[in-house]
């Protein structure tokens, strides 16, 4: 449970980061707040050559709230967005799902980018950056580049950063005139990776559920208004192509069940914060 | 830009409970090994080592962390509190920690240090904090003995008499 031996780089700005990137390539890792990495260390599931520890670059620990957007740099740390003034009313989703990541001492620490980053399909913040059809905002020496949240992950810990980018910072567009959102998650501890989670906006037009925990990556799903038994037959159409899998945790079968129940829960909810 | 090999030690210098200390780290060693194994601060407790059971819970720059999810050389040029710092002074207990020996809040104690650590830090960040909002923080917790329960009621003892709502000891 210690960390295979690894050489350390404390980057003074990002274009050493990025130069060290540039040059380790597959080698090196971005430190940030360290617990999804850490983790990863000490049970050596990796072994990187090199560590890049950003945690130093505080011009990437800036929230920039916007009309239509919070963007959120590569330090910002969960409990920081947290108790970001009024964010619960101009990101209704992101002050009720927050609080479900990790535990109090982990959000302390751990940043929104660095989670996004390591992709654990049953992490709160791959579904939210999906569920709000957030963007990723990737650097590296070459230049930037903005990916929407579809397009960055691409499977169980895996997205489209290339071995010299890292992620400078992540957007959240802002809640929609008219629109309610809710969000659900069963796990079997306070604090755990979700077995299912669940993200719903409502608005006048339709009905968006998003779902965590379940495939290899979250799945959103948009419905025009639905209702009654259309909408179960929706749902069980969704649980089927999710791709839900088998895991220690849970079977395929109980979290099909989930996005059943709790998503029609969460959808119902939504709609009542519409109201 | 410091670049540091692996395998190779170098000079990490931190404040410890108020004091300035140096050791030597090499980029791997966690700052829970280093509190131990190189300052001899051995109430910082290590269980899980994947930052699950919250045993090596420390301050780092005034905000909860778990010290065997950082390396000791990301603490250089930080302020580190542990368990030892708590106590006003030897022989004195904290307004939390007679709590803890008040409601028999601790058994194997164990897990102790890293709880007293995060409700530390809750009561001094929110000294209104209720019930729901200790059960909240406890719960980046793992004590096998107590159930809970008296920690709960050592926790809501301390945050009143920090309030000053209990004048008596």
């Amino acid at each position: 449970m210690k960390p295979a031996p690894f050489d350390y780089v404390l980057a003074e700005n990002a274009e050493q980061a990025l130069a060290v990137l540039a040059q380790e390539g597959d080698a090196a890792r971005v430190l940030a707040g360290g617990q999804s990495l850490v983790p990863m260390l000490n049970m050596r599931l990796a072994r990187p050559g090199m560590v890049v520890d950003i945690s130093r670059l505080h011009d990437l620990a800036a929230i920039h709230a916007g009309n239509h957007a919070i963007s959120v740099g590569a330090m910002v740390r969960q409990a920081d967005l947290l108790a970001h003034p009024h964010l619960a009313d101009s990101h209704p989703l992101l002050a009720q799902a927050l609080p479900w990541i990790g535990h109090p001492q982990t959000r302390a620490q751990g940043t929104v980018c660095g989670s996004l980053a390591h992709a654990d399909p049953s992490a709160e913040l791959p579904l939210l950056l999906t569920a709000l059809d957030g963007s990723v905002t990737l650097r590296s020496r070459r230049g930037r580049r903005e990916l929407s949240a579809v397009d960055f992950f691409l499977g169980m810990m895996t997205t489209d950063c290339a071995a010299d980018e890292m992620i400078e910072q992540v957007r959240f567009p802002a809640k929609r005139p008219g629109a309610g959102y809710a969000f659900r998650e069963f796990s079997r501890r306070d604090g755990d990776f979700a077995i299912v989670a669940c993200a719903a906006a409502v608005t006048a037009d339709g009905i968006e559920l998003t779902l965590g925990g379940v495939g290899d990556r979250p799945h959103r799903r948009v419905w025009e208004r639905l209702s009654g038994s259309a909408l179960d037959d929706a749902l069980n159409e969704f649980a089927w192509q999710s791709d839900a899998r088998d895991d220690q945790h849970a079977s395929a079968r109980l979290r099909r069940d989930l996005v059943r129940s709790l998503g029609r829960q969460t959808i119902e909810e939504a709609q009542a914060c519409r109201e | 830009m410091q670049r540091m090999k692996a395998g190779t030690d170098v000079p990490v210098t931190l404040r410890l409970n108020g004091r300035s200390v140096s050791g030597r780290a090499e980029p791997r060693t966690l700052l829970s090994d280093f509190l131990r194994h190189e300052l001899g601060m051995t109430g910082t407790h290590i269980g899980c080592e994947h930052g699950v059971c919250g045993a090596c819970t420390v301050r780092i720059d005034g905000r909860m962390a778990r010290a065997c999810l950082t390396f000791a050389v990301q603490a250089d040029g930080r302020a580190v509190e542990t368990v030892e710092g708590l106590a006003p002074e030897t022989g004195r207990l904290s307004v939390l920690q007679e709590a803890f020996k008040r409601h028999f809040a601790l058994q194997c104690g164990y897990c102790t240090p890293g709880i007293l650590m995060s409700l530390d830090t809750l009561l001094r960040d929110e000294p209104d904090a209720d019930e729901e909002r200790i059960t909240e923080v406890l719960g980046g917790h793992l004590c096998r003995c107590t159930g809970y329960a008296p920690i709960v009621a050592a926790a809501l003892d301390a945050a009143a008499r920090l309030r000053g709502d209990i004048e008596d000891v």
